[in-house]
This record gives C-alpha cells, sequence and structure tokens, in this order.
C-alpha cells in the first residue's frame, strides 16, 4: 500500500482500520528508517496529496527527531545526526520547498520540522546555508511564502540558543522580522507570523536591545503593533511586550510613559485577551522589581546586576485605579471554575504583586476603594472590596496593616457567615487566611488573635468548613495558617482547648459527599497536617488517638474491590492523603521520647497497612508511603529490620522507578533513612541497595537531580556498615571520581545549571566524607589511600573554581577534615602537598556561616592532629 | 505559535502541602545525615570514654571513709536525645557528668592532666615551653553540656552547677551547634573574683583535644572561648565569668612577664607547658609546676589549719603488700607498713596515709630521693583523690633546703648558656 493510504487510514475513524495502518507505519519505521522519513518528507511536499496525510506524515517526522524524555530526544538526535548525508539533504530540499506551498497547514508543519533539524544539526555546524536561505525566501513577494519563513525563523529561534547563530545572522533575522511587522506590510498574515516569530526571537537581541538606535526601532514597531486593527497582532505584540518587559527590563526606562498609555488603553477598552496580556505586562514588571529589590535585601546600597528602576512605584497612583476596575469584573462562578482566568483574576493578581513591590504605598491608595465597596448591595463591589483587602496582606509593613486588620476583622467574620453571596464568602475567608498566613505568628509584635477572639475566630472557620465546597476549601486554608502562626508558641497553644473539635470537623469534612469538588478533601488532610505539625505536648493524646483513626480509613480503601479506573484513581488519592497524614504524625509523635514509645504500639500495623498500599501500585501512592517509612524508620530505629523482608522488594522497584523520578529519589532517600536507623543491620540488604543505585547513576534515563542524593546515599551506607564498603569501592570510587571531574568545572553561566552542578558537588563529597568516616579506625584505612590524591584534587579545583555555595562549601572542608582523620599521618604530607587546603581552610574558618566555620574547626583540629602525628 | 498561557496561581499558596512534606522529609534527612556524621567525626575524635580496663569495680566499696562525698547535680535533666540513638561511647562525657559519688570521683580524677613539680630544669625551656602564672584556687574540670555546666575539683566532687554561656552551658537556643555538643575545660577556680580561669581545653564542641598538642589546645583556647561569650561579665544564663590567661614562651621576657606581670589573681606559682606534648591524663613531666615565695603563698604545704608544719609531710597510698606509694605511674615506693600495725589499725589497702618526714631521715642517692623513716600521723583527709607524687615529695623537700630559685630559671634560658648537650627525649605520646 502506498504511505499516502497508510497516513490517511491511520486518521480512520475505524479503529481496525487505524490500528493496521498504525502497525505498518511502526514496520516501516523500523525496517529503514531512511527510507522511512524520507518518504513522509516526500509526502509532505507533494501539493498532489491531501492536506490530512501530508500534515500526519509532517507530524511523525516531527515526532521522529525530538521527545520529551531526554534519554529518548538523546537517541533521537543520535539517530537523524548518523543518517547519510544525502538523505538528510533531500529530506530538507523537501521541507524547504514545502514552505512555498499554497497549503498552509503543510507549510506550517514544514516549518515547524525544519525548526527541530536545525535544532540538532546547527550546535553540530552543519545546514549553515539554513539561515541564508530562508533569508533569501523573506525577500519574496509571494505573502505566504513570507509568512511560512517567518513562522519558521520564529520556532527556529525557540529551538536554537542563541550561543549557535553568530550575530551578523542574528541581525539579518531581526531585520526581516521587525520589517515584516511594519505596518508597510501589506500582508495581515505577514505581519502576525513576524510579531509571533520576534516573541521568540527576542532572547537573540541582547545587542540589538543595547543599541538605542535599533532598540529605538524594535520599540517602535512593537508598540505600533498593539495598535494594529487585528486583535490576534495586538495580542502578539503585547506578548512581545511582556517577555521584553523580563529580558529588558534595565532597558525600559524611556519608553515606560508610551507603554502605560497604551496598557492603559488596551486594558480598558480593548478585547479580553488582549486586556490580560496588558495587565501581564505590568505583573512581569512587579515579579522583575520584586526580584531586584529581593537581591538588595533592603540594603539600598548593595550592588544588583540590574538596578530597580521603581517603575510600579512611579505608574502607583494611575496603575491602582486601574486595576481596581479590573476587580469589578467578575465572571459568575469563577470561583467554581479550575480553568477560569479573567479580568478580575488578572486584575487581583497585579495588584496583590504591586503590593509586595511597594509595600505601604499601596494601602491608601487601596482603602478608599475599600471602604467605599465593602459594603454595597451588589455582590460584585463587596467581593472586590474583600480581595482588594486580600490582595494588600503581603507586601505593606505589619505596622500599616494591623491598626487596618483589627477593624476588618470582625466584619470579616461576620461577612463569612452571612453574606449571602458564595463568591464573597470564598474571597472572605481566602482574605482572612491571608491574614493569618502574614500578619500572624510568633514573629508579630502586635498580636491580631487575642484569648478573646480565639474562640471565635475558630467557631466561624469550622462552621464555614460546612458550607459551599469552594468556601469550606478556603475556611480549611485559613485554619492552616492559623495553626502555622501557632508553630513554636511552646508548651500552651492558644488551639489546645479547641485541638479535639478541630480535628472533629477536619474529619467530618473529609467525609463530605462532595468533598472531592474544589479540592477540599486535599485541603481538609492539608489542614490536618499543618495542626499536627503545630501542635504541642498537652495534645500530643489527641494526635495519638488519631493514629488508629487515620489507619482504619487507610484500610477501608484497602478493602474495595472490582474499582473502574475512575475510582481506581479516587482510591489512589485518597491513599496518598492518609499515608501523607500518616507521615507527619509518625514525624511528630516520632521526635519526642514520650510519644514515640506509646506510637510504636501501632508501628507493625502501620507498616502492614504501608505494605499493602504499596501492592496496589500506584505512582503517587508510592511516593507517599516511601515518604511516610522513612519517618517510621526513623521512629523505629534499629527494630525496622524486621520489617525489611517485606519491604525490601518495593525499595527495590522504587529505586528502579526512572520513569517517576520523584519516587526514586524519595526511595533514595528512605535508604538514607534505613542506614541511619539499622546502622551495619541493613548489611545483609546493601548488595542489592548498591546494584541498584549504580545502575541508576548509569542510566541515562533517570532524571539529573536524582544522581546528588544517589551518592549522598553512598555515604550514608558507608558510614552504617563501615569497612563493610571495602566491596563496593572498586564500583563506587570510579562513580565519584569521574562525576567529581564533570562537576568541578561548572563552565556555565547558567544560574539553574551552577546549582545542579553544587548539588551534585555536595552528594559527591557527602560520599566521601560518609567512606572515610565509616572506615575509621579500621584496618583497612588503607585501601582509601590510593583515593586520597583525587579527593584533595577535587578540593583543590573546588576551591579554584570559586563558584561553591554554602552548602558545598561546609561539606568540602568537612571532607578535608575526614581525610586527615581518617588516614591520620598518612594525610599529613598529601595536604601539604595540596594546592589550597590551606587557604581553602583560611577562608572558612573566617567565614559568617557558622556552619562553615564548624567544619572548617573541625578540619582544621584533625588536620592538627594528623601532623602532630 | 499559539498565544501564550499567562494564567497565574488564584487564591491559591504558591506551594503544595505534598511539596511541603517532601521538603520537610528531605530537611529531616539532610539534618540527620549531618547529625550522623558529626557524631562519627566526634565519636572517632573522642578520648573521653570510660575504658572499661581503667574502671575500678564499682562494688563492694572497700574503704568506709570513701563514702559518696558529694550530691548528685540537682535536677538531672533528661537525655534530649534517644540514648540508644547516639553510640554510648559519644555520651560518656555526658554521663560521665552524671556518675555519683565514688565513680565520678574517680573517672573525673583521672581526667586531669597533673603537673609533675619541677625538681630541675628542662633542656631548651625558652624553646619547647610555655609558661603562665597559675591562678591562686580550686583546680577544675568544667563540662557544658545539656543546657546545664558543671564544675568538679580534682577528686570529682562538684564544686557548682550553673547555667554558662558555654557552648550548650545553659538552656538557651544554641544555634551554633547541635544540642548534645559538650566542651570540657580545665579550670582553675578563682574565688576572690569568682571567676574560672581557663588553663586548658580538652574538648570543644564535643571535638576532642587530647590528642593535640598544647601550642594548638592554647590557640584553640585563646580563639574560641571569646566567641561564646563565657568571658562575658556574669548575667541571668551565665553565672561565673570565664577568663583565658595570658600565656608567654618561655624565653628571658616571657618568663619575666610571667613571673612578675600584673594579672587579675592572685598568683599561685608558675606552670610550665610543654609545646609538643598532647593532653595526658596524669602525672605528666611535660607540665610542671614551680613555686617560691614571691610567686606562691603556698610555696610550702600547709596543713589543715593553714600552718605550716615542721616536718615536711607526705601522703602515701597503702598498697596490698604494705607498700607505701607515691601517685605516679609505675608508682615509687617510699616505705612499707608492718603487717601487724596495719591489722591493729584497721588501714586497708588503697587507703591514703599522712605521714611525717624528719630531715635526717631522706636521703638523696644518685639524683634520688629516698626516705628512710616515715611516721605515720593520720589518714589523710578523705576529699583527697591521690597519694603525692615523687616529685611533689621531692619539690617540697628541696623547698626546705635548696628551694630551685627564680634565678636559676632565668639563667637556664640565658642564650650564651644554651646547653646544646643535653638532648631532649620528648616523649609525644602521639
Amino acid at each position: 500500500m502506498e504511505v499516502t493510504q497508510i497516513l490517511l487510514n491511520a486518521q480512520s475513524v475505524d479503529g481496525s482500520i487505524r490500528k493496521h495502518a498504525e502497525e505498518s507505519l511502526k514496520q516501516f519505521q523500523e525496517q529503514n528508517i531512511p527510507a522511512f522519513l524520507l518518504s513522509l518528507s516526500s509526502e509532505l511536499a507533494n501539493n498532489e496529496k491531501p492536506v490530512d496525510s501530508r500534515k500526519l506524515a509532517g507530524l511523525i517526522l516531527k515526532n521522529a527527531l525530538d521527545a520529551k524524555e531526554q534519554h529518548r530526544k538523546n537517541e533521537l538526535v543520535q539517530r537523524w545526526l548518523s543518517l547519510d548525508i544525502g538523505v538528510k539533504a533531500q529530506i530538507k530540499a523537501y521541507l524547504l520547498q514545502t514552505l512555498s506551498s499554497p497549503v498552509p497547514d503543510a507549510r506550517s508543519t514544514a516549518s515547524q520540522v525544519i525548526a527541530k533539524i536545525a535544532g540538532i544539526e546547527l550546535p553540530q555546524k552543519q545546514w549553515p546555508e539554513l539561515i541564508g536561505s530562508l533569508l533569501s525566501n523573506v525577500h519574496q513577494l509571494q505573502p505566504h511564502v513570507k509568512q511560512a519563513t517567518l513562522e519558521t525563523l520564529g520556532y527556529l529561534c525557540e529551538e536554537v540558543s542563541p550561543q549557535v547563530v553568530d550575530q551578523d545572522q542574528v541581525n539579518k533575522i531581526l531585520t526581516a522580522v521587525v520589517q515584516g511587522m511594519n505596518a508597510s506590510e501589506g500582508s495581515t498574515d505577514v505581519r502576525l507570523a513576524a510579531t509571533r516569530a520576534l516573541y521568540n526571537a527576542l532572547g537573540f537581541a541582547q545587542a540589538n536591545f543595547s543599541n538605542d538606535m535599533e532598540r529605538d526601532y524594535i520599540m517602535r514597531v512593537v508598540c505600533e503593533a498593539t495598535l494594529s486593527p487585528v486583535v490576534k497582532i495586538r495580542q502578539a505584540a503585547f506578548e512581545c511586550l511582556v517577555a521584553i518587559s523580563s529580558t529588558y527590563y534595565e532597558k525600559l526606562a524611556s519608553y515606560m510613559q508610551d507603554i502605560f498609555n497604551i496598557t492603559a488603553k488596551a486594558v480598558r477598552e480593548d478585547e479580553e485577551p488582549v486586556a490580560l496580556q496588558a495587565i501581564e505586562f505590568w505583573s512581569s514588571i512587579c515579579d522583575e522589581e520584586i526580584d531586584i529589590l529581593d537581591d538588595y535585601g533592603g540594603d539600598f546600597t548593595a550592588d544588583s546586576d540590574v538596578p530597580c528602576f521603581y517603575f510600579i512605584k512611579q505608574a502607583l497612583p494611575a496603575l491602582v485605579p486601574m486595576l481596581l476596575e479590573m476587580l469589578l469584573k467578575q465572571e459568575e462562578d469563577q470561583d467554581q471554575d479550575e480553568g477560569a482566568w479573567n479580568l478580575a483574576m488578572a486584575g487581583g493578581t497585579c495588584l496583590g504583586l504591586v503590593a509586595r513591590t511597594v509595600g505601604d504605598d499601596v494601602v491608601p491608595l487601596v482603602m478608599p476603594f475599600i471602604e467605599e465597596n465593602l459594603i454595597k448591595p451588589d455582590w460584585r463591589q463587596r467581593e472586590a472590596a474583600t480581595y482588594a483587602f486580600g490582595s494588600i496582606l503581603e507586601g505593606p509593613s505589619p505596622d500599616k496593616l494591623i491598626p487596618i486588620v483589627n477593624v476588618a476583622l470582625n466584619f470579616m467574620l461576620s461577612a463569612l457567615m452571612k453574606d449571602p453571596n458564595n463568591h464573597v464568602k470564598d474571597t472572605t475567608a481566602w482574605t482572612l487566611g491571608r491574614i493569618f498566613e502574614f500578619l500572624h505568628g510568633s514573629t508579630m509584635e502586635t498580636r491580631i488573635i487575642t484569648k478573646e477572639n480565639c474562640q471565635q475566630i475558630l467557631t466561624v472557620l469550622l462552621q464555614s468548613m460546612k458550607d459551599d465546597p469552594n468556601v469550606a476549601e478556603k475556611a480549611c486554608g485559613a485554619l492552616y495558617f492559623l495553626a502555622q502562626g501557632y508553630e513554636d508558641v511552646g508548651l500552651a497553644s492558644p488551639l489546645s482547648p479547641y485541638f479535639q473539635e478541630i480535628i472533629q470537623a477536619l474529619l467530618t469534612v473529609t467525609h463530605r459527599e462532595d468533598a472531592g469538588e474544589s479540592r477540599l478533601r486535599t485541603a481538609a488532610y492539608e489542614t490536618l497536617n499543618e495542626v499536627v505539625r503545630c501542635s504541642t505536648d498537652e495534645t500530643a493524646p489527641i494526635v495519638m488517638q488519631l493514629v488508629p483513626v487515620i489507619m482504619m480509613e487507610l484500610h477501608q480503601t484497602l478493602e474495595a474491590q472490582k474499582l473502574s479506573s475512575d475510582e481506581r484513581e479516587k482510591q489512589n488519592e485518597l491513599q496518598g492523603l492518609l499515608c501523607g497524614c500518616l507521615q507527619v504524625i509518625i514525624q511528630k509523635l516520632g521526635a519526642s521520647e514520650t510519644t514515640k514509645y506509646a506510637f510504636l504500639q501501632y508501628a507493625d500495623q502501620i507498616m502492614d497497612l504501608f505494605l499493602r498500599v504499596f501492592a496496589c501500585r500506584n505512582a503517587t501512592v508510592h511516593e507517599e508511603a516511601m515518604l511516610a517509612i522513612g519517618a517510621l524508620a526513623y521512629a523505629t530505629g534499629a527494630n525496622f529490620v524486621k520489617y525489611m523482608q517485606g519491604f525490601y522488594p518495593y525499595l527495590e522497584m522504587g529505586l528502579q522507578n526512572f520513569e517517576e523520578y520523584q519516587v526514586c529519589a524519595i526511595t533514595v532517600g528512605v535508604v538514607g533513612d534505613l542506614c541511619r536507623a539499622l546502622e551495619d543491620k541493613v548489611l545483609p540488604f546493601c548488595d542489592g541497595i548498591m546494584t541498584q543505585l549504580l545502575k541508576d547513576l548509569s542510566s541515562n534515563q533517570l532524571h539529573r537531580s536524582v544522581k546528588p542524593p544517589i551518592f549522598s546515599c553512598f555515604g550514608d551506607i558507608a558510614l552504617a556498615i563501615g569497612e563493610n564498603f571495602e566491596k563496593y569501592l572498586i564500583y563506587a570510587m570510579p562513580m565519584l571520581q569521574s562525576a567529581a571531574e564533570l562537576s568541578a568545572h561548572a563552565a556555565s553561566a547558567d544560574d539553574e545549571m551552577l546549582e545542579y552542578t553544587n548539588q551534585l558537588r555536595n552528594g559527591i563529597l557527602e560520599a566521601y566524607s560518609g567512606i572515610l568516616q565509616g572506615f575509621k579506625n579500621s584496618p583497612k584505612t588503607q585501601l582509601l589511600l590510593p583515593y586520597a590524591p583525587h579527593v584533595l584534587q577535587f578540593l583543590d579545583t573546588l576551591y579554584s573554581e570559586k563558584d561553591m555555595d554554602d552548602t558545598v562549601m561546609k561539606t568540602a572542608i568537612g571532607v578535608l577534615g575526614d581525610l586527615a582523620d581518617t588516614l591520620g599521618s598518612h594525610a599529613g604530607p598529601l595536604i601539604n602537598r595540596s594546592v589550597s587546603s590551606k587557604d581553602f581552610l583560611e577562608e572558612c574558618l573566617s567565614s559568617d556561616d557558622h556552619l562553615i566555620k564548624e567544619s572548617a574547626d573541625w578540619a582544621k583540629l584533625a588536620i592538627s592532629r594528623a601532623i602532630a602525628g | 505559535m499559539a498565544p501564550h498561557d499567562l494564567r497565574r496561581p488564584f487564591k491559591r499558596p504558591a506551594i503544595s502541602d505534598q511539596q511541603r512534606r517532601r521538603e520537610l522529609a528531605l530537611l529531616r534527612q539532610a539534618q540527620q545525615r549531618s547529625d550522623s556524621h558529626n557524631r562519627a567525626r566526634r565519636l572517632a575524635s573522642s578520648l573521653l570514654s570510660l575504658p572499661a580496663a581503667d574502671q575500678p569495680p564499682s562494688s563492694p566499696e572497700p574503704i568506709l571513709e570513701d563514702q559518696p562525698i558529694q550530691i548528685e547535680p540537682a535536677s538531672p535533666e533528661p537525655e534530649p536525645e534517644a540514648p540508644e540513638a547516639a553510640p554510648t561511647r559519644d555520651l560518656n562525657a555526658v554521663q560521665a557528668s552524671k556518675l555519683k559519688g565514688l565513680e565520678a570521683r574517680r573517672w573525673f580524677a583521672r581526667q586531669l592532666m597533673l603537673p609533675e613539680w619541677m625538681i630541675d630544669v628542662p633542656p631548651h625551656l625558652d624553646r619547647d615551653w610555655y609558661v603562665f602564672a597559675r591562678p591562686a584556687g580550686k583546680r577544675c574540670f568544667v563540662v557544658s553540656s545539656n543546657g546545664t555546666t558543671v564544675s568538679r575539683l580534682r577528686n570529682g566532687s562538684v564544686l557548682h552547677q550553673f547555667p554558662s554561656l558555654l557552648p550548650n552551658g545553659s538552656r538557651r537556643k544554641d544555634l551554633s551547634g547541635p544540642a548534645h555538643s559538650y566542651c570540657i575545660l580545665d579550670c582553675i577556680f578563682h574565688e576572690p573574683d569568682q571567676t574560672y580561669y581557663v588553663i586548658d581545653m580538652v574538648c570543644w564542641r564535643g571535638y576532642s583535644l587530647y590528642d593535640c598538642t598544647a601550642e594548638f589546645r592554647f590557640f584553640w583556647l585563646n580563639s574560641k572561648l571569646a566567641e561564646t561569650g563565657a568571658c562575658n561579665p556574669p548575667a541571668v544564663h551565665h553565672k561565673y565569668r570565664f577568663s583565658v590567661i595570658p600565656i608567654y614562651d618561655c624565653d628571658h621576657t616571657g618568663l619575666q612577664a610571667a613571673y612578675t606581670g600584673t594579672v587579675p589573681y592572685v598568683k599561685d606559682g608558675l606552670l610550665f607547658y610543654n609545646k609538643h606534648a598532647h593532653y595526658q591524663t596524669g602525672n605528666t613531666p611535660l607540665a610542671l609546676v614551680w613555686k617560691d615565695v614571691f610567686s606562691s603563698q603556698y610555696f610550702l604545704d600547709t596543713d589543715s589549719t593553714g600552718q605550716v608544719p615542721a616536718q615536711q609531710q607526705v601522703v602515701l597510698e597503702l598498697q596490698d603488700d604494705g607498700k607505701l606509694t607515691t601517685s605516679d605511674d609505675p608508682p615509687v615506693v617510699f616505705g612499707c607498713m608492718d603487717g601487724e600495725f596495719l591489722h591493729k589499725s584497721n588501714l586497708r589497702s588503697g587507703n591514703l596515709l599522712r605521714f611525717a618526714v624528719r630531715d635526717e631521715s631522706v636521703r638523696l642517692h644518685d639524683g634520688k630521693l629516698e626516705i628512710l623513716d616515715l611516721q605515720f600521723v593520720a589518714k589523710s583527709n578523705r576529699s583527697r583523690a591521690f597519694a603525692d607524687s615523687y616529685s611533689k615529695v621531692f619539690f617540697q623537700y628541696a623547698a626546705r633546703h635548696s628551694p630551685l630559685r627564680i634565678e636559676d630559671l632565668i639563667a637556664s634560658i640565658q642564650p650564651n648558656l644554651g646547653d646544646n648537650s643535653k638532648t631532649t627525649d620528648v616523649d609525644m605520646d602521639g
């Protein structure tokens, strides 16, 4: 059968035809990948073929070049690169040819595929003629070719990193794109494609934005595009402004007045999608200034990479009224609709960001609006006033807010009880939660919650938990923060007298028929968790009584038989919540000697339940139960060994779970818990555990974030089993060494990469530390000697790179001490010979960070002992 | 290229409770990992354990007078951490501070480094030794742990239990270290200004300094003690002031400074510490005490009434076989008791006995002091833990006849008199 028909069949409504066609495609692909890709590209390029087969051909082509999963993606990249050069040239020619097709879908699909290939080849310095040939297309007269080419350039900028394209080509791309946006361009399609392409190309425009003339030109064209008669162009132009606000914040000063006028007009007059983008511009400016001011850390003389221009502060008198107007544009039922996003929501969110940016200054501008609208008959006005109040609770100083809150609190409590409107109550409960979150707690000098009003507040919140699910959910949230504020209150928590009642009310909520709506059940359990976390010794007996209750609930979820997939999902979710709750309880009761022993009577039964939950096999439950087991192991200590036989298979499963890397990461953490709980009793399980961990490390499928904890885990194991770690040295040490070499140089200005590199370094160093300490006082210490020079070299490199974070620094200097401590007199000469140990130690000794200093003190001691011999 | 989603979280806390649980679990694990690393480091370095072989039999107590002499600390606080969670060796310093009676006495008595008395000038005094003026007062061991500070005298009895700014020395929230870390200082409590003068640092924040050189210990002491605020004047959480004392290289200037310099305390002789010596418990020739009339009001031993007895007195320990020995290791035998006398007087081995020594019964033979005749005076004061050391007996004898004078010390370190013919055999005990 010819390809066209197969591609059409693959989209057939008839399942069996579809399945058959998919099989054929798969077979074709497996048998001869070059021919397969070539025939797909030829299909896509062929204007004689039906649009549906062409589209699918392009889509399959695209998926043959890229995947979400990193390891799969790497495979596909390698596969493409290894294809015959002639085949690739032919495919590319077909694709470029398709850009001129009269069929819009074919052009669009081709432009995405071209960008994917560019993403693979440009970093390899292949396909150097691509950008040139695309740019020559732009000068074609046919608008549809121009449009497709600009779209391709847009996708290309999304796929390729700016470093790969030289400045000359960047200049040409930007020129083409900005010209395409210009009002003189006749075709709307071309202008839209150009505007959207600019959005992606902005990341390439660093040099151009530093040039006043070029920047002025780009900004003028973008601002003009916001006035286009075509909604989509206006929307795309505002998107560009949003992107510019975060990428080129420091270059915006001279345009802000114009931008304010443009956005203000759009917010008030334009269609919603455009108005939302215009509000987003201001939210984005707030994000930038919040970050900058955060870097200042309250110290306005401090150096920051980017200075704050206080755009929000300057725009405040005009900006705040505009946002308050938006608050009145609520939609009915927006609180019940998960996906809702409208002007009122965007305006309120922006107002909250403004308050965080400017602090006290926002208060006098918002208060009149609140006072005027709070008691109006129209629910929209009451809701808007309440929302405005809730929005400004984070940012301004407590001094400024507490007097207002003291006046408003009673009104809010009564509104939550009596207001006839669901939205008003929802927002009121949310606002109460914000009050407790930001203005209640041990750090506050003035208390807004007193003995007198505490009972009233609780009565209202508990009553409100019986309201509609969305309101009840917010009431749970408010209680969450109320409890959190008493976290470190000491022995006598004001909540203690009501503790039993609160727990009962929350459990009742979890049993509500409609607890599945508005994530009410989840909120109730989360609040229960927080209430337990913040409980005190005097309420420990009530927490203890909660154990069998939650166990019973968990037991019941296990009884259900023959569930539909929908029911199964619900069961899994509930099991996750219950395991999470048990985890919190275990951690709480296990932390104090007095409660721990009473709690441990339940350990056997709880462990049994967890094992049964594992048997249901679901990622989230797996994860929550795993977390809870870590806490249980810690509480149980060496006695946990009796559960190991039953638990071990699941531990191994968790370690093998590459796909859900969170599960894997948590299981790795639990291995650490087991090592500390069981100490040398973990030995019989170590062969299996080490095998899995080594496999994990060698796998390119595993998410990179799990690797640092695996290294730390080596240290945990070594510390637990001491010299028995001997047999793993030949596997673990080379892995540590090569990871150390990789991580020694971050070689990237990318903050995220540097953070990861530091996590990796910390994991490696914790492994060294654990291994060195584990071998301490063992006759086998000399086995570590051959590795010592490498460890020291690693420390030297880290020191010379100057990009360690504090955690790495602390661990690194500790390793230096461990080396001296364990290797004793052997370490002395090695340390003396190392390039920077001495300077490193000096620097750490004079560190302001007491943890670094403490580690350095230790290292100094250990070294002095080693040298004194 | 579709428009980009610009929805932001609305009326939602920024972080989910599940994420919070994960983070709290990670935090707990990181904390526990760091605790176990710290514990391993400390464990490894702590010599402060109760070596089973050295432990005296706790029962039956053979000496009648040796009843427990001190009171258990007023309010023994519950351990803040699970006993089984920490290896027992690690807790020993803390446990030891709760030992009672004889056991505590014996244990603590064995932990102090006891200087020998200087009977001749060690070589290379200027190069290898420190000198400082010893404050007059009670030598004691100060242990801060679990939110309290306990000082114990040489015999193990508790002098004070009090809050202090030493790490973990009071029930304040101490952010500077783990809750179970402890400190052990070698101090002299100086009554007149109610100050603990720290003469040595044995453990700091749980790190043992036993096997560090004096040079390092003094450096550590001087850099760490003040950081804690322990040298501040007394306050609510800090009942007694701690103070370091000026320590000099034992060159000409240093010796003069220590000998004549003004210090805020009453001097009781000079202490000499070998720079390279570790903290060695018990008698050691690597720390020396020297006194004369100018530097100490206790140049000659006094009796319980403060009078200098007409005849030199010595305290010796009675052994199984009736021999009378000093506290040295190995002990020096100064005499023997007659079995019949023993039988009648109800004395038993282990008893500390006081004897008077007539001048004429002492003989110096090959540089060694021998006593020909010991006159039994009485059983020694019950609060004593040790017999006299050989060097003390010698020093006291010399003090009465031909004392080692400050001029002799100074002369020994005059550069032109430097005697390089003798080699030093410093025992490093490393």
